[in-house]
């Protein structure tokens, strides 16, 4: 394939992943890693280094639009990254000792797991019954606006939520990935904190914690600028794009028929990690 | 009560500020990795590519000195990898924006949790695992 045949389709792929990656919550870097593999036979490595470059892009992109409405709670962001950062740097180290179809079939295990998260309907736990001692002593109670009032809320359980978010780093630096459903069990089931706070927040320690990770792979030679160039351009204004239209568009039957489409591409990703395997 | 006020407005002000300086951030780098992207193809557009088996010994500009050398001869490649570098960047930006903004309210607790991540990002940027 020349480079420019293989620009144009990567930039065509990683758009759509922008900008179907913003209006499901599920990130870019879920139809980036299919697309590269199993659709353009590109290595498992470069692909994860690609999406890693997908993530932080998605992050930073849809943050500046998340700020302005001033509800990340960066004290929470700050706390948990700890976690995040430390395990992404582990998740990297994992990846360079086993084998590339292992990788390949939690990644397929991993998306049908994000899949099943998008469909579920969310509960909000939220209250203000501020029983942890840790979340007083990390001072990580909040408030966020409703209706031009304060509404305060409590962070509970925080071990636990530090504990899941080791797990989210770990896969977010083995995988390439932003582990997004896996930071929501986190903050929403475990710590209570309320989603409009949570989604933000967790927006926030994406980008920092993939950055962590990227880094280790950009030595590890896995970051190809031929690869990196229309991922980033595609990525970027897809998200752009998906922001924008998200505003004003209800989601749920896009949802619906992509999470059809991430478990096809998660069983086809298992298939060919395990044919690899055997 | 008027202590968290106060405190929701200043963290406003921050907010704000990490807003413009991600979205910055977010369009140099775009702009960047698209400049490299146009000097790297109008050189090579009928170069073959591969990517099917990962060979890390080939890989071209994976450190920030290898990308600094690639950008005084103008290559295309290392102005795109220049671009992504500075993408990387911008979260980490953040975190040390961050930092101050801890500092600037006297919240020390918190300024060395935001060190400690930032040593953490920083042991990455050193940690060269051997393939």
């Amino acid at each position: 394939m020349t480079v420019l045949l293989f620009t144009i389709i990567v930039l065509l792929g990683a758009f759509v992943a922008g900008l179907l990656g913003s209006l499901t919550g599920l990130g870019g870097g879920v139809i980036i890693i299919p697309l590269l593999t199993l659709g353009l036979g590109v290595d498992v490595h470069y692909a994860i280094g690609a999406s890693i470059i997908s993530v932080i892009a998605t992050s930073s992109g849809s943050a500046a639009a998340y700020v302005k409405e001033g509800i990340t709670n960066i004290r929470i962001g700050m706390f948990l990254e700890i976690a995040t950062t430390i395990s992404a740097i582990v998740g990297v180290v994992i990846a360079t000792y086993i084998k590339a179809d292992y990788i390949i079939v939690i990644f397929g295990l991993i998306l049908l797991f994000s899949a099943f998260m998008m469909l579920r309907k969310k509960i909000d736990h939220s209250n203000n019954e501020q029983t942890s001692v840790l979340a007083n002593y990390f001072k990580l109670n909040g408030s966020y606006p409703v209706d031009g009032q304060q509404k305060q809320y409590a962070v509970h359980h925080v071990v636990g939520g530090f504990a899941m978010m080791f797990v989210a780093g770990t896969l977010s630096g083995l995988l390439g990935i932003g582990s997004g459903a896996l930071k929501v069990i986190g903050m929403d089931n475990i710590m209570k904190i309320p989603f409009k706070v949570s989604t933000t927040t967790s927006n926030f320690m994406m980008g920092v914690t993939a950055a962590a990770s990227a880094l280790v792979y950009l030595h590890k030679g896995q970051i190809d600028p031929t690869i990196a160039m229309p991922v980033t351009i595609g990525v970027i204004t897809g998200a752009t794009i998906g922001a924008k239209i998200l505003i004003r568009t209800k989601t749920d039957k896009l949802k619906l028929v992509f999470a059809v489409v991430v478990v096809f591409l998660a069983l086809q990703m298992i298939y060919k990690g395990l044919t690899g395997v055997a | 009560m008027s202590k968290q006020i106060k405190h929701y407005l200043g963290d406003r002000d921050v907010q704000l500020i990490l807003g413009t300086l991600l979205r910055v951030g977010v369009l140099v780098s775009t702009a960047i990795v698209i400049i490299g992207g146009v000097v790297f193809l109008s050189t090579q557009t009928n170069q073959i590519v591969s990517f099917e088996s990962f060979k890390p010994e080939q890989a071209k500009f994976s450190s920030v000195a290898e990308i600094f050398n690639g950008l005084k001869s103008v290559d295309g490649l290392a102005i795109i990898q220049f671009g992504v570098l500075l993408l990387i960047f911008t979260p980490i930006a953040r975190v040390v924006f961050s930092i101050f903004s801890f500092l600037m309210e006297k919240d020390y607790m918190y300024v060395l949790i935001g060190i400690i991540v930032l040593c953490v990002i920083i042991t990455s940027l050193y940690l060269d695992i051997a393939h």
